[in-house]
């Protein structure tokens, strides 16, 4: 595309007014260095332009594009609303959702210097990480999630039409509040078949809307046991599954097992769920993600620049908005609020190039792997394909950033009565601080561990579920009580949750929904 | 490979049915609150406009909720990394910040649950919508009432030509200003710095032959600036833009409300007051059924006037009472100036029930033969003293005018009365009076 003497190339813009015309050339140009330079591997790209309010329509959404209506989406947006408008809150550039093709919402506030970062950002960086991240790759399925939304909206309408909205709401509030515990952390996705794949193809024209075929294709988009669905069997199912407790997909065991809800409750719970785990990866992989689209649109402004194919000033509007992005504050500064996952990722990735192209001997010993490896590009393309968060800081913060960025670990114990600085940006420190972060990366302790533990379907019915208590944290008391609520009315009968600690297995508490009023509310 | 969508003409509101969901929710705190502030606002303000404003709504987060099991911020063995250690040792201690700062404190305000109470606008909309909630006009009103169609105009857009009434000054001069920098039009400083030059020039007794030449050359360049002023133009044709306007019909009903109102004697502060809350009301109500509204105030003793709202409701005047008098005044104006068959009229009466002999007689003859054929609907209030509330709950008991109001009301569907004694009474009164009525009854 580009004329081969590089020497007098012309900006492509001048100005800050976008139009699709210009985007277009701009999007060509930067696919060009993403693709051939960086060896990008993308979905092709959806870009659409909105305004400030359908954005804030998307934010009360989750960014999903479509979805089935509920007062808590409601609540979310007034609630940005009031915020955006007393200039508490600015709005995102864009969104970007993970489907094939790549769909990213631009906002048409967004000069055209900040839309070339945009679209550096969001249609390559994040596009590159969704295609080959393999969480992305096991748990989500990008071309179908439209189809689904479309399919979890008309359904929910539809129960809403036939049931009321009341009905439809008290199942709904009592599955969103647990989200949190309706993903399968560990247990890994096979791909559908064909055949599934055919049924699933079948639901989604609408020919058939019965419960079975919906059945198949969820499940089989999720991967979930192939349950034989007769009634003989499933009886002989269900006490197998009892036998195959403990779950910790509260979700997956109440529709699946409980003995009240109806055929439509069931799917509504199936919809809740199945978008929480669509979900899950992006909430393990946010320094990822969003670290591989800095460092990508920081890589091709840089390069757009070097070619001539951006105004300095266009280049160092750019600059601007990417130094605000990754800004971290330090711990004693007052816009202090924890660790910015951009700032975090950007460092990391950055670090890795460096190590690659001019490392050091500590580097030489820490990363024997990689360090001097002429080829960073599928140093980083290797990593963005096959770790999150967690493993990624544990496998590559190295000491030459925790020494920039003076990390530090503050440790508090409740039995001691001052906080104590346990480790601080040393020899002695490196590796402790590394395993810390990463710990406070790991979704499987920020979340509290509860699983089902039994359920007498035969006798009092009573669902009993464990929460597994580590070093000694506890659940917030007045939402425990909440969502106890929520779990009987899925279940129908008595619902009782005992806190066990970790170390010593003894019980540091029990709650049950059969309590007289004062102990559980 | 590349696609754009313009996405920014799709309908708006795509998250309506969300903030319906929200407010329904919540609208048992609403409508709490909504009906607090009806019956609680100051009558002193700026009449019914002030009422009618973005409503901020403050709902408890209780029913709002969205639990979570989570873990708590506080008490077991947590460590955490911080970033930016300034002289920080191993082994260092402090004791634990309050409130919320530094170690944890801050998971909860993320998913921003940490609020007491959540606060937010009503639209004028949604808060009238709520006020009179379950409320109508009346079938017979709905049918007869009357509209008329009207062109009114409506902007549309910027142009390049136009009369110049329309010039779009701002867009003009900003073309004018973007032009004149892109061509380099010497600006008028440039102009007075090389005349001067040129001036100190010629004023030289002996220039030296350097000088003579500078000042050919000066000569020369002010005579290039001055063309070059003269082809770029300060404001050329090109940068002129014009606002444009599109007609369109219009159909509108309109709705005069008249209230009328005994000031006499006996008519204090606190009558007076239950009458306005009742006005405002009718009127904010009317004004959402139809697109203009206007409002006359006739007050009156035993004589009536029309007077404007300051005077209706504070002026103090003394006298008699002849409510006809209010009566004959509203028909003359109705004759005057407002045709029954362009308008709705809608009629509200606030009185202390007392008149003067049998004037009462007069006033139902009035009532009967010449305004309830033209009224769309006509509410009389009675406003009795606090302790009367034997005379509250029976509404066969009362004077002479009660009794005749009583006879019309017999008579006619769109003739409501009725009696309050404090400001509480006024607004479930008024929604008894439009409550959808089942088909079938008889009001």
């Amino acid at each position: 595309m580009n004329a081969p003497a590089e020497e007098k190339t012309r900006p492509l813009f001048d100005g800050p007014e976008w139009s699709f015309e210009l985007m277009g050339t701009v999007h060509d140009a930067i696919e060009e260095i993403a693709i051939g330079e960086l060896g990008l591997d993308v979905y092709p790209n959806q870009i659409e332009i909105i305004s400030a309010e359908q954005m804030l329509d998307a934010y009360s959404c989750a960014g999903m594009p479509l979805m089935y209506q509920h007062w808590s989406f409601g609540k979310h947006f007034v609630r940005d609303e009031t915020y955006y408008r007393k200039g508490m809150m600015g709005l995102a550039y864009e969104i970007v959702i993970n489907s094939n093709p790549c769909i990213s919402y631009n906002m048409e506030e967004n000069t055209m210097a900040m839309q070339t970062l945009v679209m550096a950002h969001a249609a390559f960086g994040h596009n590159h990480f969704f295609k080959n991240n393999y969480l992305f790759r096991d748990w989500t399925d990008a071309s179908g999630i439209h189809d689904y939304l479309a399919f979890a909206k008309n359904f929910i309408a539809d129960c809403e039409e036939r049931y009321g909205l009341d009905a439809v709401e008290q199942v709904l509030d009592a599955a969103h509040s647990l989200k949190d515990q309706g993903v399968f952390r560990y247990g890994r996705p096979p791909k559908p078949t064909a055949q599934e794949l055919e049924a699933m193809a079948r639901a989604r024209e609408g020919e058939a809307s019965s419960r079975s075929v919906l059945d198949i294709w969820t499940d089989a988009t999720l991967g979930e046991i192939r349950e034989e669905r007769s009634p003989a069997d499933r009886e002989v199912s269900s006490r197998q599954s009892a036998l195959n407790l403990p779950q910790e997909n509260l979700l997956y065991f109440l529709e699946k097992h409980s003995p009240v809800l109806e055929p439509w409750q069931r799917e509504i719970v199936r919809i809740v769920r199945y978008l929480a785990q669509y979900l899950y990866p992006q909430k393990q992989t946010k320094v990822m993600n969003e670290g591989c689209a800095t460092f990508c649109h920081y890589y091709i402004i840089n390069r757009l620049h070097e070619k001539g194919l951006i105004t300095q000033g266009a280049f160092m509007e750019m600059m601007h908005s990417h130094t605000n992005v990754i800004m971290q504050p330090e711990f004693d500064d007052p816009r202090f609020s924890g660790l910015n996952p951009y700032a975090i990722g950007f460092a990391m990735m950055q670090d890795i190039r460096r190590i690659c192209e001019a490392p050091t001997d500590e580097d030489r010993e820490w990363f024997p792997d990689f360090a001097g490896n002429p080829d960073w590009k599928s140093v980083l393309r290797e990593a963005w394909a096959n770790y999150r968060d967690e493993s990624f800081i544990l496998q590559y913060l190295s000491p030459h950033l925790i020494r920039q960025l003076k990390l530090f670990v503050i440790t508090d114990d409740e039995k001691q009565p001052e906080l104590v600085v346990s480790q601080i940006h040393n020899r002695a420190g490196y590796r402790e601080i590394r395993q810390i972060l990463a710990r406070s990366y790991d979704l499987a302790w920020l979340e509290p561990d509860i699983q089902v533990v039994d359920a007498d379907l035969k006798g009092d019915r009573e669902l009993q579920l464990t929460h597994t208590i580590q070093n000694g944290i506890d659940l917030v008391d007045e939402d425990r009580a909440e969502v106890l609520k929520h779990i009987r009315t899925l279940w129908g009968y008595e619902v009782s949750l005992t806190g066990r600690d970790r170390e010593t297995g003894d019980q540091v508490y029990r709650v049950s929904t059969a309590d007289p009023k004062d102990k559980a509310a | 490979m590349h696609h754009f969508i313009d996405r920014r003409q799709n309908p708006k509101g795509k998250s309506l049915g969300n903030r319906q969901r929200f407010l329904r929710r919540t609208r048992h705190h609403i409508k709490e609150m909504v009906d607090k502030s009806v019956q609680k606002r100051s009558v002193t303000g700026n009449g019914p406009e002030d009422m009618a404003k973005d409503e901020r709504v403050t709902v408890p987060v209780k029913g709002i909720r969205e639990p979570r099991l989570s873990h708590s911020n506080t008490g077991g063995y947590r460590q955490r990394v911080f970033p930016g250690n300034k002289d920080f040792v191993v082994g260092d201690s402090f004791p634990r910040p309050k409130g919320g700062a530094g170690e944890g404190g801050r998971k909860a305000s993320e998913s921003g649950e940490g609020e007491d109470g959540f606060s937010f606008n009503l639209t004028r909309e949604e808060y009238l919508q709520i006020l009179f909630d379950g409320l109508e006009l009346p079938d017979l009103i709905r049918k007869t009432s009357v509209e008329t169609e009207t062109i009114a105009t409506r902007r549309a857009g910027i142009t390049t030509s136009g009369t110049p009434n329309n010039l779009n000054l701002i867009r003009t001069m900003r073309n004018s200003l973007g032009r004149r920098i892109a061509l380099k039009r010497p600006s008028g400083s440039e102009f007075a710095k090389l005349e001067a030059e040129i001036r100190e020039l010629e004023e030289l007794d002996a220039p030296t032959v350097n000088e003579v030449q500078l000042l050919e050359d000066l000569r020369q360049k002010l005579e290039a600036l001055k063309r070059r002023r003269k082809v770029v133009g300060y404001i050329d044709p090109l940068d002129l833009r014009y606002d444009t306007y599109t007609t369109e019909k219009v159909r509108n009903s309109r709705a005069v409300v008249f209230c009328l109102m005994d000031v006499s004697g006996s008519m204090q502060e606190r009558e007076k007051d239950l009458a306005k809350r009742f006005f405002i009301l009718l009127n904010l109500f009317l004004e959402r059924a139809y697109e203009h509204s206007e409002i006359v105030f006739v007050r009156h003793t035993h004589q009536a006037e029309e007077v404007d709202e300051e005077t209706f409701f504070y002026a103090r005047e003394t006298g008699g009472t002849i409510v006809s008098t209010a009566l004959q005044e509203m028909r003359e104006i109705i004759d005057e100036r407002y045709p029954p068959d362009e308008w709705n009229i809608y009629a509200a009466q606030a009185s202390d029930g007392e008149n003067f002999g049998n004037d009462s007689n007069k006033c139902e003859a009035l009532l009967n033969q010449h305004l309830l054929p033209v009224c769309q609907y006509y509410a009389y209030i009675e406003i009795l003293p606090e302790s009367d509330t034997a005379l509250l709950n029976d509404a066969a008991a009362g004077a002479d005018l009660w009794q005749a109001y009583r006879r019309v009301k017999a008579q006619w569907s769109n003739f409501e009365m009725l009696r309050v004694t404090e400001p509480a009474h006024i607004y479930p009164m008024f929604r008894e009076l439009f409550a959808k009525k089942q088909k079938g009854e008889v009001s």
